[in-house]
């Protein structure tokens, strides 16, 4: 009779330890992901598969604030991460911006994208509001198409190039250099996931859960429920509009299927895989999206049939996502 | 003294419409500051229509609601507890997913830091406390940590109270708040509201009418959709139209 009863509590044990592990990674989450991310390009089967991940692990995690914390399915991102990734790309073309300015005018940007579509949008509750969010993208979709001056039209928009990055000590070369360019692109994630987490600390990421969790009450409370899901469009729309930005500069070109549905609906299944509404869901689902991909198109070229299939059984048997059941697992 | 001092709240010809049906056929009413004023009638009366209206939930058809001298007619809804008008709902409303202390918390919040996006939480030690106090105050105490939707039925309503005074309201409404309680929890939630109102204004929607005789100063009387009669309760208990309205119910 002993021996079982010493195993459940040896079981428990290491069980509580891992929990414990986990609620410390929790509480130094910004640090926990940084670390990670830096560790990260040595794991990665190569360097481009890297910077991929931190772009749409940046993409996912400013659309899981709309999505996994404030509770509402937008099928827009496109919208915001196109937005950031053409106003870089024209700005430095066009303008002769330098690039780092560059960035900053595709953040605002998107910004003003996600303003707009949001003041447009943010009545329309449930499908309506994924549908409106749709529609409005797809327009942004087509301006940018018809500006074929600027934008390059179907082609997209070529030659947003980045050759060197001089840090007076030490310069990198943006087109030989693929881990140097992807600490440069980490130094801006890097700043955004901290911004992220503290919004998401702050009041403001109270009222999201509780907007989230019962509308009409926290209308009853005294917030304005329209206002602030408007503001978390807004900031949404930034994160992901840097996770265009910082894609124009790595890819030095700017498809115009970044702005297609397809790119919104990538936000979608990344959040979901991942985890919607956790901190490190994102980043986990971009990484296993994309590796995923990336093993299943060696292996053949219907990998959309199998991705789908995967992404499927996610959504019927672990709708918590890979990081969101973990989490309930240890918690039982 | 002129009335708009006396009365804290004012409708003045209030009509609502769900379509063609009509909840609310003009009605006018005044609720006297400071003490507990019952709104009863039958099913179908009008009472909850009456009472998303005066609260803010949606504006009437017709007529105008004064609070304090100020018609608030249409204000939005999330206006209402900054202008000192807080509420509990007929049916029970909390954030089910969250702690006891945080759903008064965030209550609290609403009306210092609404936008504020880079405190971290964990500085609001004030707001935590004054959180904590209202727990105790609607004796909760022990359930500070508990997820709300883990409380009892009568300790959610009590949370809603909670929260609902979190706003430091001069004029609190609380829409049936012993709707589906057990008779014991009935009598402590009688209890806490006789306590609130030593303190302000109290407007109580309420189907039974014994159970409000005892506590209320002033009571109005709603009958398909009309104002049937109002008064102390003395005067309620002799009305012949009230008796006769109530007594298909088997109440009186």
């Amino acid at each position: 009779m002993n021996k079982p009863m010493d195993n459940v509590a040896e079981v428990q044990i290491s069980g509580r330890r891992l929990a414990g592990l986990v609620r410390l990674i929790a509480e130094h989450r910004v640090a926990a992901v940084i670390i990670f991310l830096m560790v990260f390009p040595f794991l990665a089967p190569y360097k481009a598969l890297a910077i991929d991940v931190l772009i749409y692990g940046l993409f996912a995690l400013g659309f899981n604030m709309v999505f996994g914390y404030l509770g509402v399915l937008s099928f827009g991102h496109a919208a915001f991460f196109g937005a950031g990734a053409y106003a870089t790309g024209i700005a430095m073309v066009h303008f002769g911006v330098p690039w780092m300015p560059a960035i900053f005018v595709g953040v605002l940007m998107s910004g003003l994208t996600a303003a707009i579509m949001g003041a447009m949008a943010i009545r329309t509750r449930g499908i309506y509001f994924a549908m409106v969010t749709l529609a409005l993208a797809q327009c942004v979709y087509y301006i940018i198409y018809h500006m074929e001056e600027y934008s390059g039209g179907e082609d997209g928009l070529t030659g947003v190039s980045v050759r060197t990055v001089d840090f007076g000590i030490a310069t990198v070369d943006m087109m030989q250099d693929p881990m140097g360019k992807y600490y440069i692109m980490l130094a801006f994630t890097a700043v955004a996931i901290f911004l992220f987490s503290r919004i998401l600390n702050s009041p403001f990421g109270a009222v999201l859960e509780a907007i989230r969790e019962n509308e009409n009450r926290a209308r009853a409370c005294g917030y304005n429920v329209l206002l602030t899901k408007w503001v978390t469009f807004v900031l949404s729309g930034l994160f992901c509009g840097l996770a265009g930005a910082l894609s124009a500069i790595h890819l030095s070109v700017v498809p115009i299927e970044y702005l297609h549905y397809h790119q919104s609906g990538l936000a979608v299944m990344m959040a979901l895989l991942g985890g919607m509404g956790t901190f490190f869901g994102p980043f986990i689902g971009a990484m296993a999206f994309l590796m995923l991909e990336d093993a299943i198109t060696l292996m053949t070229t219907h990998w959309q049939l199998f991705l789908g299939a995967i992404f499927m059984i996610f959504v019927l048997f672990f709708p918590r996502g890979i990081w969101g059941s973990f989490l309930h697992w240890i918690s039982r | 003294m002129t009335p708009t001092t006396t009365d804290i709240i004012r409708a003045e010809g209030v009509t609502k419409r769900f379509g063609k049906f009509t909840a609310l056929n003009n009605v006018s009413a005044s609720f006297p500051r400071g003490q507990l004023t019952a709104v009863i009638g039958p099913n179908g009366a009008g009472k909850s229509t009456f009472f998303n209206v005066i609260s803010g939930a949606f504006p009437p058809t017709a007529g105008r609601v004064i609070f304090d001298g100020h018609d608030i007619t249409g204000t939005p809804q999330y206006a209402f507890a900054r202008l000192g008008i807080a509420k509990s709902f007929q049916i029970t409303n909390v954030f089910p997913e969250l702690t006891a202390l945080e759903n008064v918390r965030i209550a609290i919040q609403a009306m210092h830091r609404r936008f504020d996006i880079w405190t971290p939480r964990s500085r609001l030690t004030e707001m935590r406390e004054q959180a904590a106090d209202l727990l105790d105050l609607v004796g909760l105490r022990q359930h500070r940590t508990r997820h709300a939707e883990n409380l009892a039925h009568g300790e959610q309503r009590a949370l809603e109270i909670a929260m609902a005074l979190a706003c430091d309201p001069r004029l609190l409404l609380l829409d049936e708040p012993t709707a589906g309680m057990s008779p014991e929890e009935t009598l402590v939630m009688m209890d806490l509201i006789t306590r609130l109102a030593d303190e302000r204004t109290v407007i109580l929607v309420e189907h039974k009418m014994k159970l409000v005789m005892g506590i209320s100063n002033h009571l109005i009387v709603l009958h398909h959709g009309e104002l049937l009669a109002e008064g102390t309760p003395d005067d309620i208990r002799d009305n012949d139209e009230v008796r006769r309205v109530y007594l298909g119910q088997g109440s009186h």
